[in-house]
């Protein structure tokens, strides 16, 4: 970036009577760059935001085309739409997908895009780094998905050990797994490095740690996490890969290894994951609740110290994931109460948003109907859970569809609720211009009722004794009922997708313009032009609670009044 | 009616169009988890339904809380909303009640779980063969007090291997005198599966290198019943296929059914051991 920050000088924040004195100065002006060349090689952290989002929401139609041929495969008893090889596939890149490709570099999109303009900052602290995390996550998605052109992975997103082995699954699949998380592994690391740097040291004038927008607690709370687990899942594939490769035998118990370390070593990341992808979105739910009630946040405090709270925790639950292993009762016991402690916090979080909903104004726009529906049905799957960490009870339940229906409700009702929330709210900020709200509406009804029919009677499926991961099932009436609802309720999920993915294809060109603050935002992002320009701020206001537009509005409003 | 309300309508027609489809199959396991082989699934199934029970009271508080909020406080003409930023006493209140509601569970499972955990003792009736005082101590699983069988499961892709005390093997169905405790080690040969038929308790993973321990004990009064289950842990492309049933006989019949195996298994053995003799060109010249 050619623009040069300077100190800001003293007289611009303490005496605004005086003509503004530029707090940023370009020593020399960058030269204009070709459309897609200014794409490739930008370090604007808008511009690498909407690269993320875009990129990741690309891989979540992927995804979602995975999910509906198993849906389609599952839709009868018998079925011979797909062979089990081809199955297995699809649900290992339907999984690895998801999570890696599209809800963690989502919200690392929201978080490159907003994090910024929400603490009153120009850019990233390292912009050029934030480059490199955006590259690294498409090249590990190309790695990844060109394993389709000769052998994809077949051993679950979890890539369980011995399976995952080169003795039973000798192709390059697994490999290209184990690339890819390295890859976006590394990118998320130095994504995470630069949040946690930004957010520490580049806040507003003001901004303390008591007026940090929510969001931004979630986002750093997010990189923590991220910094924390990411090396162990990076430590866990390389043995893998030497496992498979170099004649080392970390996991072959007939070596002296042992498979279970796999698990451990897997889950001490994979469930901070489940939190890293859900983080973000509270964020997000606790940015659009009080702007749509016209009420500030009910118990700022107490929701930002949740948020902590569920991090920390989170790293003491992973053993849950395996309580039909072979564990001591010490150990169970452990697992379950640390994880049910968990529903502490997150209680917590779901009281303190309707209590901000509760003698509000509600003004029911599309990023409200997201937010509620985050509420409504995200607590589903924390009962779920609960349910769940109960071990006697798990062992009933884990490894069918009725935990397959729990991580739905929580990662779609949940994760995926929020990101559309966000998407609404914050559209027009990116682009200048509204999304149709009544397509909005149609989306969340059709997703909201796609979602419940599909993964509603899962719950019933996983109770009746259907395990997942299953390519065929027997020919029994209840299965054959539920699973036939459960595929026609992924398809009407499908249509509400692609009526938001028809929605901002069409606002990017015929959106009603929408200025700096179309829904009265409290936080910084609305402060300046949609979109924002390159610098985001030419002047950075002084910070005095957490709402700071709602101090910059009524500062305004009486400047008006004292010029009448 | 104006558009929206016709899209809630839709929307409620469509929910209780799928309810109802739901009703039409809901039998007695769309709502809890299979039970009726053995003490240990039904005493898992009696902490699901107080789970259940907790669970609806706040599910259905915390949606109705929800749906009376987003319906009562909706912006109308001349509503203000209330600048409320927390109240304190009433956030230590619902953190105070979400963690008595989550101990109150706590303590009632550990309480049950013994009863899950440990093995019953074998039925007047049951199988007679010498209890072997073979102790659990990774899992904390004690052998049961008197008489009863011990089985071990092997897991390999993608069937499951019996074998019994007297050197009797089996594949696939795995034969079980009623009214006897049976104990089962699960081991596997290959790669992680799971044991589990839903009726006779939870799922209890094999993985090579360890074994796992598991109990059931199927009541008298079900001898000639089968009970089907499935491999639950991923287990490679035949995973699906990996089927396992239990077929419960009275112990007299279990008796004969052994010593046939057995007998069997040592004819196939010597035949084999025969047939190789004749045809291994090595084995002549010895």
């Amino acid at each position: 970036m050619a623009a040069t920050i300077e100190p800001p000088p003293r007289s611009a924040v303490t005496a605004p009577r005086r003509a503004p004195v530029p707090e940023i100065a370009a020593r020399r002006v960058p030269r204009r760059r070709l459309g897609w060349i200014e794409w490739l090689t930008t370090v604007d952290h808008k511009k690498i935001g909407i690269l993320y989002m875009v990129t990741a929401f690309a891989f979540f139609l992927i995804g979602g085309v995975e999910a509906l041929l198993i849906r389609i495969q599952l839709g009868g008893p018998h079925s011979t739409f797909l062979s089990p090889a081809k199955y297995n596939q699809l649900f290992t890149m339907h999984g690895t997908t998801m999570i890696f490709l599209f809800v963690v570099p989502m919200m690392a999109g929201f978080g490159n895009y907003f994090v910024p303009l929400m603490i009153g900052a120009r850019d990233m602290a390292f912009p050029r780094l934030n480059a490199v995390s955006y590259w690294l996550f498409l090249f590990g998605g190309i790695v990844f998905y060109m394993s389709v052109f000769f052998s994809p992975p077949e051993a679950g997103w979890t890539s369980y050990a011995p399976l995952s082995g080169d003795a039973y699954l000798p192709n390059s699949g697994i490999d290209a797994w184990i690339y890819l998380i390295h890859l976006t592994g590394i990118s998320s690391l130095l994504g995470a490095i630069n949040f946690y740097v930004t957010i520490a040291n580049m806040r507003a004038p003001g901004m303390g740690w008591g007026r940090l927008p929510l969001f931004c607690w979630a986002i750093l709370t997010f990189s923590v996490l991220l910094i924390l687990a990411l090396p162990t899942i990076a430590a866990a594939v390389t043995m893998l890969l030497t496992d498979r490769h170099f004649g080392t035998h970390f996991f072959d118990a007939r070596q002296g290894g042992s498979p279970l370390l796999w698990q451990h070593l897997f889950w001490f990341f994979g469930h901070p994951e489940v939190y890293i992808m859900i983080l973000p979105g509270f964020g997000i739910i606790s940015e659009v609740l009080p702007v749509f009630s016209r009420k500030p946040i009910f118990g700022y405090k107490a929701i930002a110290a949740a948020t902590v709270g569920i991090a920390f925790l989170s790293l003491l639950v992973w053993a849950h994931h395996m309580f039909a292993t072979p564990l001591g009762t010490a150990v169970l016991a452990f697992f379950m109460l640390s994880s049910m402690l968990i529903a502490v916090p997150t209680g917590i979080k779901v009281f303190n948003w309707i209590a901000t909903l509760w003698r509000g104004t509600l003004e029911f726009r599309t990023p409200l109907y997201f937010a509620v529906g985050f509420i409504a049905f995200f607590t589903v799957g924390g009962i779920s859970g609960v349910i769940l960490a109960i071990y006697p009870v798990d062992w009933q339940l884990t490894d069918t569809y009725f935990v397959v229906a729990h991580f739905h409700y929580v990662l779609v009702a949940g994760a995926v609720n929020a990101i559309f929330a966000g998407i609404y709210y914050w559209f027009p900020k990116m682009t200048g211009r509204m999304l149709s709200e009544s397509l909005g509406k149609l989306s969340f009804w059709l997703t909201f009722i796609g979602f419940n029919v599909t993964f509603l009677v899962q719950h019933s499926l996983g109770l009746s004794g259907m395990p997942r991961r299953i390519y065929e099932y027997a020919d029994r009436t209840d299965w054959n009922v539920y699973n036939l609802i459960s595929t026609i309720g992924s398809f009407i999920l499908a249509v509400g997708v692609l009526v938001t993915v028809f929605n901002v294809v069409r606002s990017l060109k015929r959106g009603v313009n929408a200025g700096p603050d179309p829904w009265k935002g409290n936080t910084l992002e609305w402060l300046v032009p949609s979109p924002p320009p390159e610098n985001n701020f030419d002047v950075i206001p002084r910070v005095r609670s957490v709402e700071p537009m709602k101090d910059i509005r009524r500062a305004v409003a009486r400047a008006t009044e004292a010029q009448a | 009616m104006g558009p929206r309300r016709r899209t809630f309508l839709l929307a409620l027609l469509a929910c209780a169009i799928s309810l109802l489809a739901l009703a039409g199959v809901a039998s007695a396991n769309a709502l809890a988890p299979e039970t009726g082989g053995s003490p240990n699934a039904d005493r898992t199934h009696t902490i699901y339904v107080v789970l259940l029970v907790i669970s609806a009271v706040v599910f259905f508080g915390v949606e109705g809380l929800l749906l009376y909020t987003v319906v009562r406080f909706r912006a109308r003409k001349g509503a203000v909303a209330a600048q409320i930023r927390g109240n304190t006493r009433l956030e230590i209140g619902w953190t105070v009640a979400t963690a008595v509601v989550l101990l109150g569970i706590v303590i009632f499972t550990l309480v049950e779980l013994r009863a899950i955990k440990n093995p019953d003792r074998s039925g007047a009736n049951g199988f007679a063969s010498s209890s072997d005082a073979n102790l659990y101590a990774s899992l904390g699983q004690p052998a049961p007090p008197g008489k009863g069988l011990k089985i071990t499961a092997t897991g390999r892709q993608f069937v499951w291997r019996y074998d019994y005390p007297n050197g009797a093997a089996a594949y696939y169905e795995l034969v079980v005198p009623t009214d006897t405790t049976i104990r089962l080690d699960i081991e596997s040969s290959d790669v992680v599966h799971s044991w589990w038929i839903p009726k006779l308790g939870g799922q209890f993973d094999a993985v090579p290198g360890q074994a796992n321990h598991t109990w059931f004990k199927v009541p008298g009064k079900l001898a000639g019943h089968t009970f089907s289950g499935a491999c639950a842990e991923l287990c490679g492309r035949g995973h699906a296929n990996m089927l396992a049933s239990v077929r419960a006989v009275t112990p007299p019949q279990f008796g004969a059914w052994v010593a046939a195996q057995k007998t069997q298994l040592n004819e196939a053995n010597k035949a084999a051991a025969a047939a190789a003799a004749t045809q291994d060109p090595l084995a002549g010249k010895h």
